[in-house]
């Protein structure tokens, strides 16, 4: 059950930025929702609308009969950020987080009456953020506990997307075991790929929280988003930071990064390039005068 | 009262004010919130959202401008030319012997119902096109809707707005027990809302307190209403509810003792500046011998709803005087007795499947008349997934223990994979009464492909409606222009004796018989395991042959040997 979440990002010449998430399912899974809610609120702070995001989660653990405490999904047992949230939109959920879909939604091959706000409306001055994360092994990343998408599948679709111009840089996160497997077989120019574990290595959790009790939250995306709480829209830092996120002493397993496929030096890369939102800015020369001062009318 | 803001800008210093006025259609909002304290300790909160628009979606001239109205809506409605929408999302089941009648009943799940306007020659593709868009805008599921769980009900959910078009070939119902309501249906209902949710009643909508309750419903219902008592002109009415249940005990402490603080963990401050009526009811009815009221409130109002004739006390969130010297209004209902009765509710259903195996059942639906003299026909309407096969021949409907013949069935049988079961039915139900529908079912199997993911959990079977126009001990109003609470006016009374209910029973949850999944990788494994053995085996005995070899000869020899080979003569 992997989550994307897919941000786009321009850092020097981007326009627009676009984010795709998705996670797996069942209760004892709790932490591949919460992990992929703490990197979809992260986003949200740093700027991407919700119009920008496509959140695909495979299973609903805030109002499952199971949580204790219902329309909440913490990271930390302390319980102090809900990162579910009180302005949560979910574009697909349950049954229709399929590799299928996820595919189709990266490639834009929908049906036509799908609604906006689950397509992926990028184009090629696009930054896109995608983050995955669920149970993986050796080059597949499994979704629903009964399919697969395997790193070859993968990289054909982010080579579809080159080939269709959906996209000007693209960062891949994901947090899988052995999710250095996924990114092995990229192929396509302006990619630059993050994953919590190398091949032959698992991807632990944090720490339960026994009066939930699941695991609440897998340790690299756990500290990942302890990283993200520091960056605000303005922050200059770059990409070399991210990559050590989470070190072995912390993550217990060795965290991977490939930067080859990537056009630009990734100290250059600032981290709300991919994070965070490009905000349209027009400048107009008019000048408006307002004489009077503001009124209000009461009618009866 | 209707406030208007207005900019007033100018170029010359010295122009008077210009006060910009509309010209578009008049729309007016109205919020409301009635809380009614349940015998049980419960205490049930339904909001309602009114906006009325004198428009005309339907004509030749686009409507571009939007005020109070949701845009998305007007959209929906205009591109699809809907008639009629009713969309509700539910979670938690609606107990009626315990809690009452709802102002507004709605089934665990989804259910979505729309009558389309007769203009439209293709509706099935019309109604696949709008479960997409609404999936998109409520951010459910409703894109699983589709022919195998779509029906066309002859005789109920007829439409409950204006209109005189009853060809039901233009109305489509469906309902998807398995969808979850959370936050993120929230989220986009509370936008539709013309303050959202920074003011008047909907800042009381804090998710983590409307989840951790018994009930929750929210719902959006869009239909034409007449403007006025000759009716001559229509104007669209959209109506938001939700509906919430909050339990005793769960939410701590178990005092019966409810305030707006501890429902909702927020007071209110100001009503929203868009709503032309801002109000709140609480059903004082028991009151003072069940439990006080404070703030005292001097302004009471009667309204007939369900068949009661009920008494609220009335807070009106327009006069600034409401909200005290805090400016926070913050009721507070302290129980001061647990005894009284609440009034039986006259009709109730209930659902189970019975049976054992993987193979066949029988579902049982029970409908009670608690009616101790009156007599009356209801309509039910059972949806039944095609994988249930049901055997219509073995259809029982008895009364008292005596068969019941209904006076009127249409029964559409199953296509698989393309079509549901349909089978409604008229029943009268003597008074003070079961009535037991049972009928028998075999279970499908299905191709390894249709199951979900996780298929044992089980498949559900959408809740049966049972409608029906009950006796009413009390008078209904059938004037339905009057200025009325929101909560009283939402099914129209035709006639003064009796008053509709709907009733949803239970959804079934029933397992279906499931293969084992890891067959096709044992089979697989086990198919090849045999013919590699068993080719190799046979190839081997028809290929191999045996042949003696010497011992390999000593150092001696082999030198002698390859000198030979050197040689060219043959080896010792």
């Amino acid at each position: 059950m992997p989550r994307d979440k897919a941000g786009q990002f321009f850092g020097s010449g981007h326009t627009n930025n676009w984010a795709v998430t998705c996670t797996s399912q069942f209760w004892f899974n709790y932490r591949h929702v919460a992990n992929t809610l703490s990197v979809y609120r992260s986003v949200k702070r740093l700027g991407i609308p919700d119009s920008h995001i496509v959140l695909m989660l495979a299973d609903d653990m805030a109002c499952n009969h199971r949580n204790p405490k219902p329309a909440t999904v913490f990271s930390h047992k302390n319980m102090e950020l809900n990162v579910y949230g009180d302005d949560v939109e979910v574009d697909y959920r349950g049954y229709e987080v399929t590799v299928e879909n996820f595919l189709r939604v990266l490639t834009g091959r929908l049906p036509p009456s799908t609604p906006r706000s689950k397509r992926l409306l990028s184009d090629d001055r696009s930054n896109i953020l995608i983050y995955l994360t669920g149970h993986g092994g050796n080059g597949f990343l499994k979704f629903q506990d009964s399919e697969e998408i395997s790193n070859v599948e993968l990289a054909d679709a982010f080579e579809q997307m080159w080939q269709k111009r959906r996209y000007n840089e693209l960062l891949f996160i994901i947090d899988t075991c052995q999710g250095a497997s996924m990114y092995e077989r990229f192929y396509s120019p302006n990619l630059m790929a993050l994953a919590s574990s190398q091949v032959g290595e698992d991807s632990l959790s944090h720490q339960p929280d026994l009066a939930i009790g699941v695991h609440l939250m897998d340790r690299y995306t756990f500290y990942l988003l302890e990283f993200l709480e520091d960056i605000h829209p303005a922050s200059t830092t770059n990409m070399n930071d991210l990559f050590k996120v989470c070190p072995k002493s912390q993550c217990v397993s060795t965290p991977g990064h490939r930067t080859d496929l990537f056009l630009r030096d990734p100290g250059s890369v600032l981290i709300t390039d991919f994070f965070g939102s490009v905000r349209k800015v027009e400048i107009t020369m008019e000048t408006i005068n307002l004489t009077s001062p503001v009124e209000q009318v009461e009618d009866k | 009262k209707r406030q208007a803001i207005s900019l007033l800008a100018s170029q010359t210093s010295s122009a008077p004010e210009t006060v910009v006025t509309p010209s578009q259609p008049e729309d007016d909002f109205q919020e409301e919130l009635v809380i009614r304290p349940l015998h049980s300790g419960d205490i049930y909160a339904s909001f309602q959202f009114r906006t009325v628009w004198d428009t005309d979606f339907m004509g030749g001239k686009k409507v571009s401008h939007y005020r109070l109205f949701p845009k998305s809506l007007g959209q929906v409605i205009s591109k699809f030319s809907v008639r009629e929408l009713h969309i509700s999302f539910t979670q938690g089941y609606w107990r009626t012997m315990q809690w009452g009648q709802p102002f507004l009943p709605s089934p665990p799940g989804a259910e979505l119902w729309v009558w389309f306007q007769d203009t439209v020659t293709d509706v099935d593709g019309t109604w696949k096109e709008l479960t997409n868009v609404l999936s998109g805008i409520f951010c459910a599921s409703l894109n699983f809707i589709d022919s195998t769980n779509t029906v066309q009900p002859s005789a109920s959910f007829k439409p409950l707005g204006i209109g005189n078009v009853t060809d039901h070939r233009f109305l489509r119902y469906a309902t998807l027990p398995r969808e979850i309501v959370c936050t993120e249906n929230l989220t986009p209902w509370k936008k539709l809302l013309p303050c959202g949710s920074k003011a008047g009643l909907a800042v009381l909508m804090k998710s983590e307190k409307l989840f951790h309750s018994s009930f929750h419903s929210q719902a959006v219902h869009i239909r034409p209403v007449c403007q006025d008592w000759q009716c001559k002109s229509t104007s669209w009415e959209l109506r938001q509810t939700l509906n919430v249940v909050f339990d005793l005990h769960s939410s701590g402490q178990g005092k019966r003792e409810w305030s707006l603080f501890k429902m909702f963990s927020r007071t209110l401050t100001e009503a929203c500046p868009l709503a032309s009526s801002s109000k709140i009811y609480i059903d004082v009815t028991d009151n003072p011998q069940q439990f006080e009221l404070s703030p005292a409130t001097p302004l009471l109002s009667q309204a007939v709803v369900l068949g009661d004739r009920r008494t609220y006390s009335v807070y009106d969130l327009t006069q600034q005087a409401t909200f005290g010297s805090m400016r926070s209004l913050n009721m507070l209902l302290r129980w001061k007795s647990s005894d009284g009765d609440m009034m039986r509710p006259l009709l109730h259903g209930e659902r189970y499947v019975a049976g054992y195996g993987l193979q066949t059942g029988e579902i049982h639906t029970l409908m009670y008349n608690h009616h101790p003299y009156r007599a009356f026909p209801v309509l039910l309407l059972d949806t039944v997934p095609w994988y249930l096969r049901l055997y219509i021949h073995t259809l029982t409907v008895t009364s008292k223990g005596k068969d019941n013949k209904p006076s009127y069935i249409h029964y559409q049988p199953s296509k698989d994979r393309v079509r549901p079961h349909l089978l409604e039915m008229l029943v009268q139900l003597p008074p003070n009464s079961v009535t037991e529908v049972t009928v028998q079912f075999e279970r499908a199997l299905l191709k390894w492909t249709e199951y979900t993911p996780d298929p044992n959990h089980g498949f559900y079977v959408g809740s049966s409606v049972v409608s029906a126009l009950v006796p009413s001990v009390v008078a209904m109003d059938t004037n339905s222009t009057q200025e009325r609470p929101l909560f009283s006016s939402f099914f129209p009374s035709k006639e003064e004796s009796s008053y509709f209910v709907r009733i949803y029973t239970e959804p079934l949850l029933v397992n279906l018989p499931t293969p084992d999944f890891s067959m096709p990788y044992n089979v697989i494994c086990l198919t090849c395991t045999v013919v590699a053995v068993g080719y190799g085996s046979l190839y081997n005995l028809l290929t191999r042959t045996f042949q003696v070899e010497e011992p390999s000869p000593g150092l001696a020899k082999r030198l002698a040997n390859i000198i030979r080979k050197m040689r060219g003569v043959p080896p010792l």
